[in-house]
């Protein structure tokens, strides 16, 4: 039995060297992306080689993942679609009654690794949307997004519920995505949104005091500026002091000298921009457009109904990454935990990360024009 | 790779919409990204200079380099104040955790007075919580090496470097030179806060005080680069010396104060040597004292308390405030008024017959002697201290033009001396007594004012003043400490420069002659008889007996006081009488007569100073002689170093 498995995972590995199914131009700028996280995690790290190694270990990981998933065809991934939901519906639920973190429930403790299931909602939600939506007459009805809404609130309002408003926000999206890409129509999704920002002031009252303080900062930091304000504050300074073509690396004095908090995580796009300028700025925002614009050309390419509406909505959640997390550096937006893709040191969402490119390399090659 | 199933559901509807959509979506994102971008250019572009400012402003910390205070030596170069490297115990609040166990733990291993923990709790109000804050000051080097090896368990506890101020001669100059302590909430009301924004410490009595602004220094700063706990990284990116404050040599003689301090015995009083011709103060003594070093960082309350409490006021400055009655040795000055207003010639005699009555009035006023001195001119009347001689002088002269011509001597008015905190004594008048007691003037206190009693009042250094102006043929001088300034360590001393001499208050040389003669006729054969044997010099003086308690006064009747501390003693006296380089005074507050415990400490006095003196004469001798009258002043003020001349 063991002798099989252990055999059929050999030819499955085998199979990523004899027949890797990946799209080089999005293959390639993923790794100029990770090589761009490195260096910067080095310098924001304060050259300590432990951190990168350790993000080098998780990016390996997240690749071999990604070659794994890509060489599974999309039709299998659709048929187990329902049962990756409501597995990972069901972890969040453990984690509810089990879970442990600082001050938060996210994180499950299986002995020998400890993860986020809400991460794992950030596949598997697209999944499901994209499944539910695929057996459903397009554009989609009022009736159909009252199920795919009841298939985005249960997972997002357990994730918000941690609280983890960030990931809830990302978990969302991505499944509102999908709804978007099949086509909703342009008036019907107008209404959606009048009714919710109807509900921001009833929602204003179920957020915790400090993420109502993470709301009011953003609008006067100087009100407290050692207190709630010290984050926006010091990360502003920190970009704004950049420049144009920033001070170089290992050269940015405000996470060299630790006046900016975080700065290997969620406050790592403010090293990037003290270092390397506007100049700096620009041209990665440029990398993640062509990343973004590559997978969307993937998702338009792809065979059915279910992989492209999952392909789109994984690219287009990407993107949110990148607003959220720019906009939160820059003072734009409340501080949120979102990370910046493959660039923040963190494990979980580099590996889910990559396993979702896993899933669009695996569309592509499955794609309309596939060659045999 | 033919596929191996039909798509369930699969259009070119739904496939043309999802393009749309998914261009909609791309431009979404293109737009989003853009105005991202455009607000990345606002912070990086627009405001670039605030945030490049706030940014240094976060990391370069301007830290501000206290000036080395100037050091203070005396004329001959010998150290009085000096800056000594000592170590003390820092305890920085916001790395050491529970600050009471701490002291507790860290008491067991160097020990911690109440006091400290009191200082410590005072001084960290000033400070912010990432901030060291002193601990224990003056560590030794033991314990310093027991703090050293258990270092690791005490977390934001450091040994600190620093410089404080000591006085090697201690209490000898704690009157005069004063000391520094801790600059204070009223200090910070007077002080530039730019200037002293390093400081720690600043002058607060004596000469220390004074000439605050030389001894201090200039200010420098060093800009360090610091990480968001305010802990320095790296060397100074920018640093600009401070500029040490002046080292100045005083008018006194160490040897000279030295053995004048001796001279007292530790009986309380207080002496004051003075050169007449300039006003430098050669000596300045006030009997008891008290350790300056005890004040300079804090003195504990048991110190303080200890010396509150110590018999005869070791705190007091008795040269400044301490108030006398001047007795006796204001006879000279009585007789030059009479024979500068005319009442008097030299060779007039009055009757002593004992007692001396107001016309018309029946109290008697007494002499010395029962029975008088018979009939006695103006130089026996100051040598035998003659009292009625001078009850009739003062009588004729009315108190207007008594207070008139001797207010030309500096009495009733402070000398202007350079240390703060100066009393004026009191010089009978008419004036005064209404400002003071809203009284009418009687002549019966005029009588008595002609002998220094009743309302006098004189500090030692007032009739050293005075007598330095007398002695000076009338060419008064102001008193005063400093002599010479150096400004750098590579730069000599420079002397001061002399004041414009004011003119003489005696009119006729005639009369101070005549005084002069009686002054003489002290030491030669009236009260002070002896006083002169075996010196190379003519000394000429005048004791002065004052009584402490007035004879209608409860403790003269009950007589408390045993013969012994009856009275007020002083002696005045300078030499060479003809051209006097030395005027000298002592008071003691307890004693026989001027003549029998006075007049002795003031030859110890002079004994001290000849030495000096005459080795002085000789240079100034040999350089007549070789006709170089400069090199002889440079001469005076030598390079720093210890040891008397």
């Amino acid at each position: 039995m063991i002798d099989e498995v252990t055999a059929q995972l050999r030819y499955r590995l085998g199979a990523l060297w004899r027949k890797p199914r990946i799209d080089l131009p999005l293959f390639g700028s993923l790794l100029l992306l990770m090589g761009i996280g490195l260096t910067t995690l080095y310098s924001a790290g304060d050259l300590d080689r432990g951190v990168v190694v350790s993000q080098a270990l998780r990016f390996a990981l997240g690749l071999t993942l990604m070659f794994a998933i890509a060489r599974v065809p999309p039709q299998a991934l659709r048929n187990w679609t329902p049962w990756l939901y409501a597995g990972s519906v069901l972890l969040l639920v453990a984690v509810a009654v089990l879970g442990e973190g600082r001050g938060a429930h996210r994180w499950l403790d299986l002995k020998f690794v400890r993860f986020q299931p809400s991460e794992m909602l950030k596949l598997t939600m697209p999944m499901m949307v994209a499944w539910y939506l695929h057996g459903r007459p397009l554009p989609p009805s009022w009736s159909t997004l009252f199920v795919v809404g009841l298939l985005i609130a249960i997972p997002g309002g357990l994730v918000a519920e941690q609280p983890d408003l960030g990931t809830a926000l990302l978990i969302a999206a991505s499944g509102a995505f999908g709804v978007f890409l099949a086509g909703l129509a342009w008036w019907r999704i107008g209404a959606l949104l009048a009714v919710f920002a109807s509900a921001v002031p009833v929602g204003w009252h179920f957020l915790h005091d400090y993420q109502r303080n993470r709301v009011l900062t953003l609008l006067d930091p100087e009100a407290d500026p050692l207190g709630n304000g010290w984050h926006i504050i010091q990360s502003k300074i920190a970009v704004g002091s950049g420049g144009l073509w920033g001070k170089g690396w290992h050269q940015g004095t405000q996470s060299r000298l630790e006046f900016l908090p975080e700065h290997t995580t969620d406050f790592i796009f403010s090293v990037f921009a003290e270092e390397w300028g506007l100049v700096g700025v620009l041209l990665l925002l440029a990398l993640y457009i062509f990343i973004i614009a590559r997978c969307l050309w993937i998702a338009a390419e792809a065979k059915d109904t279910y992989s492209r509406l999952l392909a789109g909505a994984i690219s287009m959640s990407l993107f949110v990454y990148v607003v959220v997390n720019g906009g939160m550096i820059t003072g734009v937006l409340p501080v949120v935990g979102v990370p910046l893709p493959l660039i923040s040191y963190g494990g979980t969402s580099a590996v889910s990360l990559l396993a979702g490119f896993g899933v669009l390399m695996s569309i592509h090659a499955h794609r309309k024009t596939a060659p045999a | 790779m033919p596929s191996s199933f039909k798509p369930i559901k699969e259009s070119r509807h739904e496939y043309a919409l999802f393009r749309r959509r998914a261009l909609a979506g791309f431009l979404i994102i293109v737009a989003c990204l853009a105005a991202l971008a455009v607000r990345f250019h606002f912070l990086q572009v627009v405001r670039h200079e605030e945030f490049s400012t706030r940014s240094d402003a976060n990391r370069v910390l301007t830290r501000p380099l206290a000036p080395a205070r100037g050091l203070i030596y005396d004329r001959n170069g010998v150290l009085l104040a000096e800056n000594v490297a000592a170590f003390r115990l820092e305890v920085t609040p916001e790395q050491a955790g529970d600050l009471p166990a701490l002291f507790d733990r860290l008491g067991r291993i160097v020990p911690i007075g109440e006091d400290d923990v009191t200082r410590f709790n005072l001084l960290r109000k000033s400070k912010r919580s990432y901030q060291g804050v002193p601990l224990r000051l003056k560590l030794s080097e033991e314990e310093i090496a027991k703090f050293s090896i258990n270092r690791w368990a005490f977390p934001g506890v450091e040994v600190v470097p620093y410089l404080t101020r000591s006085y090697p001669l201690g209490a000898e100059f704690a009157h005069t030179v004063g000391y520094v302590g801790r600059i204070d909430n009223d200090d910070l009301a007077r002080l530039d806060k730019d200037n002293y924004a390093g400081t720690t410490h600043v002058g607060k009595t004596g000469v220390e005080r004074f000439y605050e602004d030389r001894l201090h220094g200039e200010p420098g700063y060093e800009k360090i680069e610091v990480n968001a706990d305010h802990r320095p990284i790296g060397e100074p990116l920018a640093r600009v010396a401070p500029k040490p404050g002046e080292n100045l040599y005083l008018t006194i003689d160490a040897h000279l104060q030295e053995a004048t301090e001796a001279a007292f015995g530790g009986r309380a009083g207080a002496a004051v040597a003075i050169d007449p011709r300039s006003g430098e103060i050669l000596a300045m003594v006030g009997v008891p004292s008290y350790d300056p070093n005890l004040f300079v960082n804090g003195i504990s309350k048991a110190d303080y308390a200890a010396l509150l409490e110590a018999p005869n006021k070791p705190l007091l400055n008795r040269l400044l405030r301490g108030n006398y009655t001047p007795g006796s040795t204001m006879k000279p000055f009585v007789a030059l008024a009479g024979l500068e207003l005319g009442l008097r010639k030299p060779s007039d005699t009055v009757l002593s017959t004992g007692e001396f009555f107001i016309p018309g009035q029946s109290r008697a006023y007494r002499d010395d002697i029962r029975g008088g001195f018979g009939r006695v001119d103006l130089q026996q009347a100051i040598a035998r201290s003659v009292n009625t001689y001078f009850y009739s002088l003062a009588l004729d002269m009315g108190i207007d033009r008594f207070s008139g011509y001797l207010g030309k001597f500096g009495f009733g008015k402070p000398t202007g001396i350079d240390l703060v905190g100066e009393g004026g004594g009191v010089l009978p008048s008419r004036e005064w007594k209404r400002a003071r007691y809203n009284q009418p003037w009687f002549p019966g206190e005029t009588v008595i004012a002609g002998i220094g009693q009743g309302y006098w009042v004189v500090t030692p250094l007032q009739l050293a003043n005075a007598l330095a102006t007398l002695a000076n043929r009338g060419v008064p001088h102001v008193p005063h400490l400093l002599r010479a300034v150096q400004t750098g360590i590579d730069r000599p001393p420079e002397l001061l420069d002399k004041a414009q001499p004011l003119p003489s208050v005696i009119q006729k040389p005639g009369d101070w002659q005549a005084v002069l003669d009686g002054m003489i006729g002290v030491v030669a054969a009236g009260t002070a008889r002896g006083l002169g044997n075996g010196f190379p010099y003519v000394i000429a003086g005048k004791t002065g007996t004052a009584e402490r308690f007035s004879r209608t006064d409860d403790t003269w009747t009950s007589i408390s006081a045993s013969p012994i501390e009856r009275h007020q003693v002083l002696f005045e006296c300078f030499t060479p009488a003809e051209s006097p380089r030395i005027a000298v005074i002592v008071a003691l507050e307890a004693g026989r007569s001027g003549a029998s415990d006075a007049a002795p400490i003031a030859r110890k006095i002079l004994d001290a100073w000849l030495p000096g003196d005459q080795e002085q004469q000789a240079r100034l001798g040999a350089a007549a002689a070789s006709a170089t009258p400069t090199s002889a002043v440079a001469a005076e003020v030598r390079r720093p170093g210890r040891g008397a001349p």
